[in-house]
């Protein structure tokens, strides 16, 4: 799959042409600059909390307008970057990760271990969206950036799991593994270095909108108080814009917009993406049963 | 009915109850992993002894693990999902049937406004592939899918609730048809965007098969090939996938509830969690994942029923 130098360029500048691949690199680029230099873009800081001036609306003084405690939204929703990408991509790694073991595993090997690790798939994959992150946030209590971490994660895998699956079970047809085999090859040489780099380009595009998946529901689980007490975070920012929301519509519409511009410049990157590395999926096409398989 | 097609639903409704057994031992396990004591999180450590005894009781805390899995699995199959440690005549059942129908009804008004928006919106993209019509249609279905349920509800309430003082303010007791106008709006918005791109690119496809080619050639009018020989096929993907959306409308609910301040399902589960009611958190959840294992062994059943090719496969990969 990797192509002579050529070929390299050749790709290169049809990337350069995407417009979907372009905003969303410069947009998701600049989310983590701004995450990474949150303490120094912040005209606050962090903790600063001035209970003279709760809820108060944007102003010279606070851009974006004041909290319930009194602490700046514009700081907040510069932080707030960090928490959602922390939570973005460590979430999608693990998950990630996971999936690619069991995944590849299942497809290899076959037999019984497939069935038992495709049943367990099923199981997960049978909680829709962020429920089992909820009951995972229940269990753990006073849930911190690492429990959001570990319940997203612990819900993710199983959809790269099965997309992995069914990548190796189409590559195990191909000749050239089957070649490997015919050579001898031991098993393990052949997942890791025959199989598993093809499967890079569809795994690429599941990840990056794994990662604004993720965003979302971190900022869902935070908006139903379910989310990391011990940084700020989007999710909780909006709660209580929507509790206060005739009086401070500032305090919803700010946070909001971060959460759109991220998740809408993440999954145009994807969409980008997609089309550059994984042709048959162009444009979302529901082929038959993608999604289950 | 034929043979093929009474195996192949026998096999998937018994697949389907094999995955609810198995999202019900998943809830066990992990409700079981709480670290420390459920019975000093629920009481806290002040409590009288002679309390937290009698709720160690009812948690069932006391029994080994395979007996309190076994009660577990019981109360299950009996239908009563558990009862209430402060008042035992309470079971979780009667709780969550209480509030079931506000959730129903506002999913599937949620799916048919979805679905009324999507497919005109995805056919009419096709139909105007590649001009500026197109390009729009694109550009609202990925605003869509990237606003979150959370930020659009109270941007729709500051909108509509203020200027338009038609629609109910949200509360427990605003329900009713008008009360229903923003939360299914709400709920809708992701799911008519992820709908409108399937349909446009299923519809792509398929007006670029032969047979579209071979109805133009026989001079039929344009909208018998578009409506009758193109959408009929191309829908058919479309509505294979509307099972598994349905998913992110049972979890939407939960949120939209919250905005909304609507009794629900999700309201019911949020509740619960605040009160640490186990039982119910643990009632709720399963009910929540069975309803979504039901959707999409509906939408398999009616998939294989319309593709005879799909029943030898037939749902499990």
């Amino acid at each position: 799959m990797i192509g002579n130098r050529a070929g390299l360029d050749a790709r290169w500048r049809s990337f350069a042409r995407d417009p979907f691949l372009v905003t969303g690199g410069g947009v998701t680029l600049g989310l983590f600059l701004v995450a990474l230099l949150a303490p120094w873009l912040a005209p606050w800081d962090v903790d600063h909390v001035d209970v003279r001036r709760q809820l108060e609306g944007p102003s010279t003084n606070h851009w974006f307008g004041t909290d319930e405690s009194g602490r700046d939204l514009c700081t907040l929703v510069l932080f707030g970057a960090r928490t959602a990408l922390l939570v973005g991509s460590l979430s999608v790694l693990v998950s990630l990760s996971v999936g690619v073991a069991v995944g590849g595993i299942a497809g290899f090997r076959g037999g019984r271990v497939d069935e038992l690790f495709m049943r367990l798939t099923d199981v997960v994959l049978a909680f829709p969206g962020i429920l089992l992150a909820i009951l995972i946030i229940f269990v753990t209590q006073a849930p911190s950036l690492w429990s959001v971490v570990l319940a997203l994660s612990v819900t993710g895998w199983a959809g790269y799991a099965r997309i992995l699956r069914a990548e190796v079970l189409a590559l195990r047809q191909r000749d050239f593994v089957e070649a490997a085999f015919a050579l001898g090859l031991p098993p393990v040489r052949i997942f890791t270095v025959h199989l598993l780099p093809n499967t890079f380009g569809p795994m690429m595009v599941q990840a990056t909108f794994g990662v604004a998946g993720a965003i979302l529901a971190e900022a869902s689980l935070s908006f139903l108080g379910l989310g990391p007490q011990d940084v700020p975070s989007w999710g909780a920012l909006l709660d209580q814009g929507a509790t206060y929301f005739l009086l401070t519509p500032h305090l919803a519409i700010f946070p909001g917009i971060a959460i759109m511009v991220t998740v809408l410049g993440i999954n145009l990157l994807g969409d980008g993406l997609r089309d550059a590395l994984d042709p048959r999926l162009r444009h979302g096409a529901p082929t038959r049963r993608a999604t289950r398989t | 009915m034929n043979d093929s097609l009474l195996q192949f639903l026998v096999r998937r409704a018994l697949s389907s109850v094999g995955v609810v057994f198995g999202v019900a031992t998943l809830v066990f396990v992990t409700v079981r992993a709480v670290p420390g004591d459920p019975v000093e999180s629920i009481l806290g450590e002040q409590a009288l002894d002679v309390d937290k005894a009698g709720l160690r009781e009812c948690l069932r805390l006391d029994e080994p693990l395979w007996r309190q899995y076994l009660l577990f699995l019981r109360d299950l199959v009996d239908g009563t999902l558990g009862r209430f440690c402060d008042d035992p005549s309470r079971t979780v059942r009667a709780e969550i049937v209480w509030n079931l129908w506000p959730t129903i009804e506002l999913a599937l008004w949620s799916l048919l406004l979805a679905l009324l928006i999507a497919v005109p919106l995805g056919v009419l993209a096709a139909l105007r592939h590649r001009t500026w019509i197109d390009v729009a249609a694109l550009l609202v279905a990925m605003l869509g899918v990237s606003i979150p349920n959370f930020w659009l509800g109270p941007m729709l309430l500051i909108l509509f609730s203020i200027t338009i003082t038609a629609l109910p303010a949200p509360g427990a007791g605003a329900l009713g048809f008008s009360a229903l106008v923003l939360p299914v709006l709400t709920l809708s918005t992701a799911l008519a965007a992820k709908l409108a791109r399937m349909t446009r690119a299923s519809m792509l496809d398929v007006l670029g098969q032969p047979y579209i080619q071979a109805a133009r050639a026989r001079g039929l009018r344009e909208r018998v090939v578009v409506f009758r020989h193109a959408l009929r096929n191309a829908l058919t993907p479309v509505l294979s996938v509307l099972g598994l959306q349905l998913g992110s409308l049972l979890a939407g609910a939960i949120i939209v509830e919250k905005v909304f301040a609507r009794p629900g399902l999700g309201t019911l589960l949020l509740s619960a969690i605040e009160m640490r009611n186990f039982a119910l958190v643990q009632g709720c959840v399963i009910v929540i994942a069975a309803f979504y294992v039901l959707a999409n062994l509906l939408t398999d059943i009616a998939y294989g029923i319309a593709d005879p090719r799909l029943r030898q496969s037939g749902g499990d990969p």
